[in-house]
């Protein structure tokens, strides 16, 4: 038995991570709860691999007020290759089932992860952009207030409330995530002690 | 001798002081305990049930919580309403045809909500026009009125809107005696007896949809027939209706139709009834009715005029129609949960009559008759009788039931709630009203299945318990808790009209019954929609103008139009693009005719507008939809007739320097 070889364990976890992958490409990756008094049932953005889901047409309407810009799919390339990356990362978790090598598994955690992190900064970039770049003429103008969401968690804005988090997608990958890291966890300890 | 005069005189005025200021207080503080805590909804919080109140002369129906009593909202049905533009729209208008043209009015007296296995199941609620006689369909998804009947050969329509246990008609009985329609009508009024008839009308209503359909009329002696309700459990199949003026009587009735000491209660078995249309018994006769229905898709109502219905001779059939005859000017006719007691309500008798429908059956069975009454048998009282209740009150109208074995009537002369057991006829309480109560509701007390915690008293006088409001005051509506042994009075609030009838239902009912919060505006199919702003567009037709128009928070498009003229016949088509719960717009134009118009979001209305001054007229947005609400607004150039101002319209921008001229 190689060295670099992988558990029956580690396998199986690696098909799980394929299949989480391929399911969040179904559902919301990630939304934005808003509350204010006039919306108590709340209104939703969610984002998902292919689309923004939810009350967009209520909240587009909405940022006229402040001079936002309104909110259309087509206008994010994301939308156009996000389907194919976590296709990817689905099939890479499916094939180093048969590459059967614990360094691999190794290397596809570190893509994940920088991954994630250039999400991460690809979402911020844009929350700014949106939250920022506003029409001058708009009727509401209020001296140094933005409108950037939160990255993640809760911020006020004006009269809104606004609550980032990942929705069931969001947490499917975070799933992946930890199950890639206590698969190489798992393996090189494992191996080491041999 | 003065002196002792003058004691003397004193002594009877103090002694008669006295005595006066000794007499029982009425009204007072009647409420006591926690009644305010029972009543008491928090803000945020709902209401148990809802209550639909008839909205008598407004011809329209409004909508209230129980127990706070607060109202919710007036639902236009008969009526035109300025507040929403039902009535005035060009798409409402079609609801209020007739055939006899537009009639932008009624007497909303009954109201019947949608009944499955004898439970409310939610869905419709139906109402009567007592006047020119319709029957409308109320859709509780929306709150719209969704239909509306004309009734032919009737003359007033009061014992309706009432329902059979699974909504498979809806009937209305003629107040008023008159030749039917396919008969000479141009008669002496003297003549009463030998050419007036009554008519029942049986429409059916569809299961799923609601639909109705005058399916088809009973042809009856000419008396007043004045309430009715259906039989539920063993009497389904059978429906009763009070008759009154059976005197026949045409002139000073309230002598001459009080002259025999019985009316009747008419038995119809309407299982029977249909056998013989099946059979072919019935005739085809000529007359002219509208048929009114609203479309939700295309936001429209169609009117249709027809010309015949079925009449089904009950006179000639001998065993679909019995009479039981009733003490003394029947008024209610109440059918108690299991369908076997039937109460009617003498307003001028001292007593309450039950009949049984067990001994009714039997009687048939043995032709129990005492004679009959142009050709319908009439039963022997004794034989059809379950028993009186002794010295109730007086002037007893209306009776409903808690499901407990417990009837509750009305006194209008003695202005009480009295409630009694059903099958042993004594009286078990007694609550005074404020005053002169007519109709009473229990929240599904007329149905198989009463939600017996609530009764609500609807009032015909209200001296001193409100705030005056000049020689007219507020009608009124009182709440009593009936859950103990002993009605105790909670409430009184105020209801819009003359409230008759009421219906209730648990709130969860209504409220989860698939309630619409807009409409889909992917699903807006009227003729005229704009669908977006890019949509908009102006459009003459010879002297007809269309302006295809939008709204949305917080601007109309297009907000510029020049190139209208004196004369000319403006349609202001508008569709609410908005597609969020509770953002209806308004729309109104300076000197308009006719009146606003609020439209829901998603909807399409169209408001007719003949301008007949040159200048500038402004509209606007009339219902507060957000912080710029009062910029939401736009400007109208009119010409004078034959100007050559070319016809154009924008949005955010000024137009070409040609139309400056």
């Amino acid at each position: 038995m190689k060295e670099n070889n992988l558990t029956i364990l580690s396998k199986v976890l690696l098909v799980i991570v394929g299949l989480l992958f391929i399911g969040s490409l179904f559902v919301p990756m990630w939304r934005i709860e808003l509350d204010a008094p006039q919306y108590p049932e709340g209104l939703m953005l969610q984002l998902h691999a292919n689309k923004i889901g939810g009350d967009v047409d209520i909240i587009n309407g909405l940022n006229h007020y402040i001079g936002m810009a309104t909110l259309h799919t087509e206008n994010f390339f994301e939308f156009t290759i996000l389907p194919y990356v976590f296709g990817t990362f689905a099939f890479i978790s499916l094939i180093l089932v048969f590459i059967n090598n614990r360094k691999a598994v190794f290397g596809f955690l570190i893509t994940f992860v920088l991954f994630v992190i250039l999400s991460g900064i690809d979402f911020y970039r844009w929350n700014y952009e949106y939250g920022h770049n506003l029409d001058p003429n708009a009727a509401i103008k209020v001296p140094g207030m933005a409108y950037q969401p939160p990255l993640i968690g809760y911020k006020q804005l004006l009269n809104f409330g606004a609550y980032s988090i990942p929705d069931i997608g969001g947490w499917m990958l975070t799933g992946a995530g930890i199950l890639l890291f206590v698969v190489v966890l798992k393996e090189f300890k494992f191996k080491k002690s041999i | 001798m003065k002196n002792k005069f003058v004691k003397a005189i004193l002594v009877i005025v103090l002694g008669s002081a006295l005595f006066t200021s000794c007499k029982p207080k009425n009204s007072g503080d009647a409420v006591s305990g926690d009644a305010a805590q029972r009543v008491y909804v928090a803000p945020g919080k709902y209401d148990e049930f809802y209550n639909f109140v008839s909205g008598g002369f407004s011809g329209q129906m409004s909508v209230y919580g129980l127990p706070s009593g607060r109202m919710l909202k007036v639902v236009p049905i008969f009526s035109q309403d300025p507040e929403s533009g039902w009535g005035f729209s060009e798409e409402t208008k079609p609801m209020l045809n007739t055939s006899e043209g537009f009639i932008p009015w009624d007497d909303q007296h009954h109201l019947e909500l949608s009944q499955t296995n004898g439970e409310v199941d939610g869905r419709w609620i139906f109402a009567n026009a007592n006047n020119t006689p319709r029957i409308a369909r109320v859709d509780l998804k929306r709150f719209k009125t969704a239909e509306i009947i004309e009734l032919p050969n009737s003359a007033g329509n009061h014992s309706s809107p009432f329902i059979t246990e699974n909504t498979e008609y809806v009937v209305a009985g003629t107040r008023f005696g008159v030749p039917g329609d396919y008969e000479n009508g141009d008669v002496p009024i003297n003549t009463y007896k030998e050419n007036f008839k009554g008519h029942i009308s049986f429409i059916k209503v569809d299961k799923e949809s609601g639909k109705m359909d005058l399916s088809f009329q009973l042809r009856l002696p000419g008396v007043n027939f004045d309430l009715s309700h259906a039989g539920k459990g063993k009497s389904h199949g059978w429906f009763f209706f009070t008759c009154y003026n059976s005197e026949q009587a045409n002139t000073l009735l309230e002598v001459n139709a009080s002259q025999r000491d019985k009316d009747f209660i008419m038995a119809v078995n309407w299982k029977k009834a249909e056998e013989y249309i099946k059979a072919g018994k019935g005739k085809i006769e000529k007359t002219k009715y509208a048929h009114n229905t609203w479309n939700d898709e295309t936001h429209t109502g169609t009117s249709v005029i027809k010309d015949e219905v079925l009449v089904l001779d009950a006179m000639a059939m001998k065993d679909i129609c019995y009479l039981m005859p009733c003490p003394k000017s029947p008024h209610g006719c109440d059918v108690d949960p299991t369908g076997e007691y039937i109460v009617g309500s003498g307003k001028l008798a001292a007593l309450i009559p039950v009949f049984s429908f067990d001994k009714m059956i039997n009687a048939i069975g043995k032709k129990d008759y005492e004679g009959d009454y142009e050709g319908i048998p009439v039963l022997k009282y004794n034989s059809v009788l379950h028993g009186e209740v002794q010295k109730p009150g007086l002037g007893p109208l209306h009776t409903e039931f808690d499901g407990k074995g417990n009837a509750y009537t009305t006194f209008f002369v003695s202005s009480e709630v009295v409630k009694w057991d059903i099958k042993t006829l004594k009286v078990l309480d007694r609550v005074p009203t404020y005053y002169s109560v007519g109709h009473l509701c229990i929240p599904g007390g007329d149905s198989k299945k009463p939600f017996g915690k609530y009764l609500i008293a609807y009032n015909k006088i209200t001296k001193d318990r409100y705030l005056p409001t000049g020689p007219e005051l507020t009608q009124s509506a009182q709440l009593y808790d009936i859950s103990g042994d002993k009605m105790q009075l909670l409430l009184d609030f105020p209801t819009i009209g003359e409230p008759h009838y009421a219906q209730a239902a648990p709130a969860d009912l209504i409220r989860n019954n698939g309630q619409l919060k807009i409409y889909d505006i992917k699903k807006n199919n009227h003729p005229r929609v704009a669908k977006g702003e890019k949509e908009t567009k102006v459009v003459r037709e010879g002297n007809k103008v269309h302006v295809y128009m939008t709204m949305v928070r917080s601007h109309f498009s297009p907000d510029n139009i020049e190139g209208i003229k004196v004369g000319d016949d403006v349609y202001f088509h508008i569709t609410n693009l908005e597609q969020d719960w509770d953002v209806p717009h308004g729309f109104s134009i300076r000197r308009a005719q006719t009146a606003e118009l609020l439209i829901m979001p998603g909807e399409t209305s169209t408001l007719n507008w003949k301008p007949t001054k040159v200048g500038i007229v402004p509209f606007y947005c009339t219902d507060f939809c957000s912080a710029l609400h009062q910029e939401m607004s736009g400007y109208i150039r009119v010409s004078p007739a034959g100007s050559n101002v070319p016809l154009s319209y924008s949005l955010g921008t000024n137009l070409p320097a040609s139309s400056t001229k």
